[in-house]
């Protein structure tokens, strides 16, 4: 779970929790920030900037994509990464800006009083996303993550895959046929 | 010392496309004297020049024109404008194909005879024997350097290999094997011997892996006698008022229409093309299309009965190291209708990197069920089923009504349902596949659904009599004499085996049917 504390300029938690209630769920994992037009990561140094989509869109965005992609062997980083091109694309096309945005919004809408991300247990903000998986706003968010989440090279040796082999001289002597356990 | 052709020309013989069909022509055309322009949509790219990543390989080498889909498959909902996974460049698909090389079974030239009537079905006997193509098969394995033929050895087994053996054993399979491979198992053709790097479907960085590309395409260039064009689309094929093809003309890198005169134009195009081109070439005399008095072009769209077979074991298995395809069971390959279904499948080992195995293990799947499934990628084993599927009249490739290519053009739409005969043999097989990974430890296994098409075949189809298909025994129009159709869009039905061997056969011996016709000058 991530929780978003209230940036200093001033940005909206999108459920309008107070900061008290907030504080109140507690967090599992790395919490995440808004800062001005930043999602931040204190815990492990990292943000993402956003230049079309809200901050807070963004960190949803990240939940969501955790939600639909969910594995535990990944940091945040790894989901904000794939999901950065929606704020590129939003940041070109208006239309596909709303479609996030609006999106964003009838998912926080679903899970009032508290917003999507206020929602603690996978299973209770996963039987939100069973309700709008045949929606373009959905389709659109898990289409591109499929590419822009498992092409991250940097992901590949959390799964055992290990790339490109040419330069290493294909599996020959490495192990094309190391299987011992059978 | 590749012959630059003049547009005029007309004493040149064109083919459209390059890869199996196209390149193996060409080359055969070339070395007994014969001047050949091979036009080839997509640009050259040499062996070197292809990358070990799934998407940027897959950016580099496809066919991404606009296509449409529609029918009854999942594809056609979870890639709607990817009906099949083809390639746009020189060596066409050879680039990125298997290697996997198999002779048809005697039975499956003569379903109709053998099967007999399947309700749904357009089975129809191929007008050729397996007795006459042997010889082009022992050709065109030594050309290609099939292993486990001419005393080359079969490639070792890599540990996808040996979970698939494994469980081959124990489900009391009996032919078992790395399979007969197109892939060099030593160095042989100055080609050097397959390093286990895997990406065989990215294209063979090695040039282990025969392909058009690094083989037949140099080899008739060095003959000068051989042209090829790349980048060079053609749009339509052109005919005198005897009926008669004269030329084809085609758009240049730049988008510039050239046209190029011939006296014989063979369409290598695959099964998508091809027939889209027939379609599209269209004219008063032919108001349905060229060669299409049968109403046939285009028809009979086949792609084989596939899909794949993952399962999870405790422990790693690396199933993407090594040759992709290196590894069959051909025991259910048999006709055999006490299973449920008639023709066979084989199964064959296969393995995606992580980044396809999310795009197709279970296309729009989410979820921990999903993500349970890549979390035990490393410990993951694969096969691929490779069945005979009916040719059906309503799977077809039709010309869509409305959208238009950047040329003009009606983009082609794919038309596929899988019929009663498809369903029951996939059913058959994976339950065969998990039943094989469950027998050696298997904690898992994911029933797959079919990729896009690699095997596209059917469009064009052989036939003895003109009125039930659209070329004759040598890939020659039954309605013009000089234009033919070198691809596996001839393949009257589709056999259990994968088509690039039977398509390279076929060219072998049409480009001695076309050698002589000329010197008889009959064309």
């Amino acid at each position: 779970m991530v929780t978003i504390h209230q940036g200093k300029q001033g940005h909206e938690a999108k459920a309008g929790l107070s900061r008290r209630e907030l504080l109140k769920r507690g967090t599992i994992g790395a919490a995440l920030v808004i800062s001005g037009k930043a999602v931040l990561c204190p815990a492990n140094a990292w943000a993402l900037e956003t230049t079309a989509l809200k901050p807070d869109t963004m960190a949803t965005l990240i939940q969501l994509a955790r939600d639909i992609y969910p594995h535990d062997t990944l940091a945040d980083r790894f989901y904000a990464i794939a999901v950065k091109g929606q704020d590129t694309r939003a940041g070109k096309d208006a239309a596909h800006k709303a479609l996030i945005e609006d999106g964003i919004a009838d998912l926080d809408r679903r899970a009032a009083p508290g917003g999507y991300r206020g929602l603690g247990w996978e299973d209770q903000r996963v039987a939100h996303l069973r309700d709008i998986e045949k929606t373009p706003f959905f389709q659109a968010v898990r289409g591109d993550l499929v590419v822009s989440l498992y092409n991250q090279k940097e992901i590949w040796p959390i799964f055992g895959y290990e790339g490109e082999s040419y330069s290493k001289g294909g599996y020959i002597e490495r192990g094309f046929n190391d299987i011992e356990w059978l | 010392m590749a012959a630059p052709y003049d547009l005029k020309d007309d004493s040149v013989v064109v083919i459209i496309g390059s890869g199996a069909g196209g390149g193996t022509l060409g080359n055969e055309l070339a070395q007994k004297g014969i001047d050949v322009v091979v036009l080839e949509a997509g640009k050259r790219i040499e062996y070197d020049e292809f990358i070990n990543d799934e998407w940027d390989s897959f950016a580099q080498l496809a066919w991404l024109d606009h296509r449409t889909t529609g029918g009854g498959w999942r594809v056609s909902k979870d890639f709607p404008n990817l009906p099949a996974w083809i390639v746009k460049a020189v060596g066409g698909t050879t680039t990125h194909w298997a290697g996997a090389s198999l002779r048809f079974q005697e039975h499956e030239f003569k379903t109709l005879t053998h099967y007999g009537k399947v309700e749904g079905a357009n089975l129809l006997d191929w007008p050729i024997t397996l007795a006459e193509l042997e010889p082009y098969y022992a050709r065109a394995e030594d050309k290609m350097g099939v292993t486990r033929t001419n005393g080359i050895e079969g490639l070792p087994g890599n540990n996808n290999f040996k979970i698939l053996k494994a469980g081959a054993d124990k489900l009391g399979y009996k032919e078992c094997h790395t399979g007969n491979m197109a892939i060099n198992s030593a160095d042989r053709d100055d080609r050097m011997s397959c390093q286990q790097t895997g990406f065989c479907f990215q294209g063979c960085k090695w040039g282990a892996k025969w392909s058009t590309l690094y083989t037949e395409i140099p080899k008739g260039e060095a003959t000068g006698k051989l042209e090829v064009r790349p980048q060079s689309h053609v749009i339509r094929i052109e005919h005198d008022t005897s009926g008669k093809v004269t030329g084809v003309v085609y758009a240049d890198k730049d988008g510039k229409i050239h046209e190029q005169k011939a006296r014989i134009v063979a369409v290598a195009g695959n099964s998508i093309e091809s027939p889209r081109l027939l379609l599209n070439s269209a004219s008063s005399m032919f108001p349905d299309g060229l060669a299409n008095s049968s109403g046939q072009v285009g028809k009979n769209y086949m792609r084989h009965t596939t899909g794949s077979v993952y399962a999870v074991f405790e422990k790693p298995v690396h199933m993407y190291r090594g040759t992709t395809m290196a590894g069959i069971i051909r025991d259910e390959a048999r006709h055999d209708p006490s299973r449920g279904f008639v023709g066979g499948y084989e199964l064959e080992t296969l393995s995606l990197g992580l980044p396809f195995m999310a795009a197709f293990l279970d296309p729009g799947g989410w979820g921990r069920s999903f993500t349970s499934a890549l979390d035990n990628y490393a410990n993951m084993a694969g096969m691929w089923i490779v069945g005979e599927d009916m040719p059906q009249e309503q799977n077809a490739v039709k010309l869509h009504a409305e959208l238009k290519d950047q040329y003009g053009m009606p983009v082609p739409d794919v038309w596929f349902t899988d019929h009663a005969n498809d369903d029951a043999m996939r059913n058959h097989a994976y339950k065969q596949g998990e039943a094989l990974y469950a027998a050696v430890g298997a904690i898992r296994s994911f029933p797959t659904p079919p990729y896009p098409s690699t095997h596209n075949l059917g469009t064009n189809r052989m036939s003895e009599k003109a009125k039930d298909g659209v070329v004759n025994k040598w890939g020659q129009t039954h309605d013009i004499k000089n234009l033919f159709v070198s691809d596996g869009s001839q393949f009257t039905t589709g056999g259990a085996e994968n088509p690039t061997l039977t398509i390279v056969s076929l060219a072998i011996r049409q480009a001695e049917y076309i050698a002589k016709e000329m010197s008889s000058g009959s064309i």
